[in-house]
């Protein structure tokens, strides 16, 4: 008995039988993982595409205007429109109320603008603090001092019969929204 | 006779599992492999050590599953049950928590130690970049482990996460959502930090950890560096070869038993820093309306706390977006660019150097952010008293200045009598320093650090506030004057006396 394979690979340029269907099983195979990689891409980018379909930013209400005091600055709640039954407390989000005059408002997101940290008012010295790197903000959310490029975020507003309404939805970070590219509003300008 | 009998039986045993899996024999030729016979060293036991510790992770990992629950809105919970319900929940948690610890601090003194003993070089360049991707694996483990003790420290520093990634130009808010899995940070972030915690880069870490050390064994141990001993392409094979075939000893036993005690002490010292210290947390529950809290990273990453911190704000991130792709880039390309030469780091001063100056700057932005001076005390304003020697003896409108200086939260930023804030100078000798004009100005228009208190402070606060400020000197000390003003002042009441009473 010969121990030499039964069929030699090939060494010139000519195809044999089996070695054509090696070859096609290797591309059928390729169109298997194509046609799986699709749905699977697509669930992995989910969470991106949805965004941009706006499925994101809704008008929530953060209470009656006499909950808020003329002049003064003060925290409130919302539950994030999105929501997860897994989601546990981390849907109630906070945010900064500032009562300008009348039906006049500043809506500050928690999140500093340099990396997210929550800030604290301090109605004294009429200043925003962030704990984490020292950020400062004056009472209108502009930057007073520290690491912090730009003022604080602030969500879009609307006082309807009386009621407070943000548009919120999306974490507020600092880099460019890519609102920008779909032609959306961004959520926190400001 | 019976343990005779006993002991044929299990040979029978043996034999015939092997016959079926043929394992032994290239068993015993990895073992008895020779190595060069002054690697037998203590400088050697580093790497056995992270892999024992790794193997440590996995089993105390595997058995926390057992009571975890990945959901945003039970986590903290169950870690709660771990600590207090459940028996020795607590020591398991313990384990994990020192156990990323150690293994942190292992990997990086097991890269030193290669970088310093040249092991990089020819032919052992792609087990160093393997090595390489094997730190940022642990690192990544340890970023993600902080992030499934879902505490307050996990979420907002998922927030800091997705707020440098959201930096990244053009795509990074899609990061972001990428990364938290959905628009806010919420029960499908946790659930795919789960993911890559548990799965993903265990999974990456195996196979790597895997292929690392097949190389070693391939390529052998690196020998030790002799000075002046230089690593050629063209001979070094053959030399080593001499150092291993004809010299060199087996390496089990002959070396492994310095490898079996380091990891049975670091496993004991893993176990006593559980033992005495205890679990990390769970911190506060991750409940994004209880903002009272001041979230810090664990100890790994607290020098890049203090980085973001020290950093001028437009540095920040292009920094952040190109000093780690660099820095992994120069770790890869390394042993590409010095891939022959010097071994020994007696002849390698800029390499010894190296080693040195990223040890003190990490070693000192750690040191800084466990303190950070830079972070305002946000309770100092209402917890902090001023200290009575300094309105001991003051004018009713220098206490009144004392109560503004309190009460506008001066303090959060500003200590006085080495209590508050470090944000600002410390204010115990500030009159020495600056005028009365400059205090005006400083406290109304702010200017380098401190923001303006123009529209919050009334005229008279403002002067009472002053006036506290300038008693702030010490006691044999002059208070800064400005002299020009005094000059001008008594020129202008000599010219027209009696209008300056």
């Amino acid at each position: 008995m010969s121990t030499k394979p039964v069929i030699a690979p090939s060494t010139d340029a000519t195809i044999s039988r089996r070695g054509l269907f090696m070859k096609l099983g290797i591309l059928f195979n390729g169109f298997a993982a194509l046609v799986l990689a699709v749905p699977v891409v697509g669930f992995l980018l989910s969470s991106v595409t949805r965004g941009r379909a706006s499925g994101y930013l809704s008008w929530v209400p953060l209470g009656p205007v006499s909950d808020f005091p003329e002049g003064e600055t003060q925290l409130a709640t919302f539950r994030n429109p999105y929501v997860m039954p897994t989601d546990g407390k981390t849907v109630d989000t906070a945010c900064w109320v500032r009562r300008v005059a009348g039906d006049q408002f500043q809506v500050f997101a928690i999140n500093c603008a340099h990396l997210g940290c929550p800030v604290r008012w301090f109605q004294q010295s009429g200043l925003f603090m962030c704990p984490c790197h020292g950020g400062a903000y004056y009472r209108d959310g502009s930057r007073a001092s520290g690491p912090p490029e730009r003022g604080l975020f602030e969500y879009p507003y609307k006082v309807e019969n009386g009621l407070v309404t943000i548009q919120a939805g999306e974490l507020p970070t600092p880099g460019a929204t890519i609102a920008s590219l779909t032609g959306e509003k961004p959520p926190c300008a400001s | 006779m019976r343990l005779m009998i006993g002991k044929i039986g299990l040979a029978k045993i043996g034999e015939w599992f092997d016959r079926r899996l043929q394992l032994a024999a290239p068993i015993r030729e990895a073992a008895e492999h020779p190595v060069p016979r002054n690697t037998a060293s203590w400088f050697y036991v580093f790497g056995s050590a992270a892999l024992t510790v790794f193997l440590l992770q996995l089993v105390t990992g595997i058995l926390l599953a057992l009571i975890y629950v990945p959901s945003a809105g039970e986590a903290w919970s169950s870690l709660q049950a771990l600590n207090h319900q459940v028996a020795l929940g607590w020591f398991i948690r313990a384990m994990h928590g020192w156990g990323s610890n150690f293994m942190v601090a292992i990997v990086l003194i097991h890269m030193v130690q290669v970088f310093l003993f040249g092991a990089y070089k020819f032919p052992r360049e792609l087990t160093w970049v393997i090595g390489v991707f094997l730190l940022l694996m642990t690192l990544g483990m340890a970023f993600t482990g902080q992030v499934l003790r879902f505490d307050q420290d996990a979420y907002w520093g998922l927030g800091i996460g997705a707020s440098i990634s959201s930096r990244v130009p053009i795509v990074g808010p899609l990061v972001v959502k990428l990364l938290l899995g959905g628009p806010i940070i919420a029960g499908a972030t946790l659930s795919r930090f789960f993911a890559l915690h548990v799965f993903v880069i265990p999974g990456l870490l195996i196979a790597f950890v895997g292929l690392h050390l097949l190389m070693v064994l391939k390529l052998g141990i690196n020998e030790w560096p002799m000075p002046g001993r230089i690593v050629r392409r063209a001979t070094y094979e053959r030399e080593y070869h001499a150092l291993t075939k004809q010299e060199g000893a087996p390496f089990v036993p002959y070396a492994i038993w310095k490898d079996l005690f380091f990891a049975g002490f670091i496993i004991l010292a893993i176990a006593a820093c559980a033992f005495y210290f205890g679990p990390f947390g769970p911190t506060g529950q991750p409940d994004p309306t209880i903002i009272q809290t001041a979230p810090k990273p664990d100890y790994f990453f607290l020098w890049l706390y203090a980085l973001l911190s020290l950093l001028p704000p437009a540095m920040e991130t292009p920094f952040l977006l190109i000093g780690p792709p660099l820095a992994i880039l120069a770790l890869i390309l390394l042993p590409f660019l010095s891939g022959e030469g010097e071994k020994s780091w007696k002849r390698r001063p800029i390499a010894v150097l190296t080693v040195l100056l990223i040890a003190i700057t990490l070693g000192t932005f750690t040191r800084l952010a466990q303190f950070a001076p830079w972070s305002p005390h946000m309770n100092a304003w209402s917890g902090d008293p001023v200290p009575d020697r300094f309105i001991h003896g003051t004018t009713a409108l220098e206490r009144q200045g004392a109560l503004v200086f309190q009460v506008k939260q001066c303090r959060n930023c500003h200590s006085l009598g080495e209590t508050g804030g470090q944000r600002g100078p410390a204010l115990d000798s500030v009159a020495v320093r600056l005028t009365r004009d400059q205090f005006i100005r400083q406290v109304i228009q702010g200017g380098g650090n401190m923001p303006a208190y123009g529209n919050n402070l009334s005229p008279a606060e403002t002067t009472a506030l002053v006036a506290f400020l300038e008693t702030l000197h010490p006691a044999g000390q002059a208070p800064a004057r400005d002299a020009s003003r005094e000059i001008v002042l008594r020129e202008s009441s000599q010219k027209a006396p009696g209008t300056q009473q």
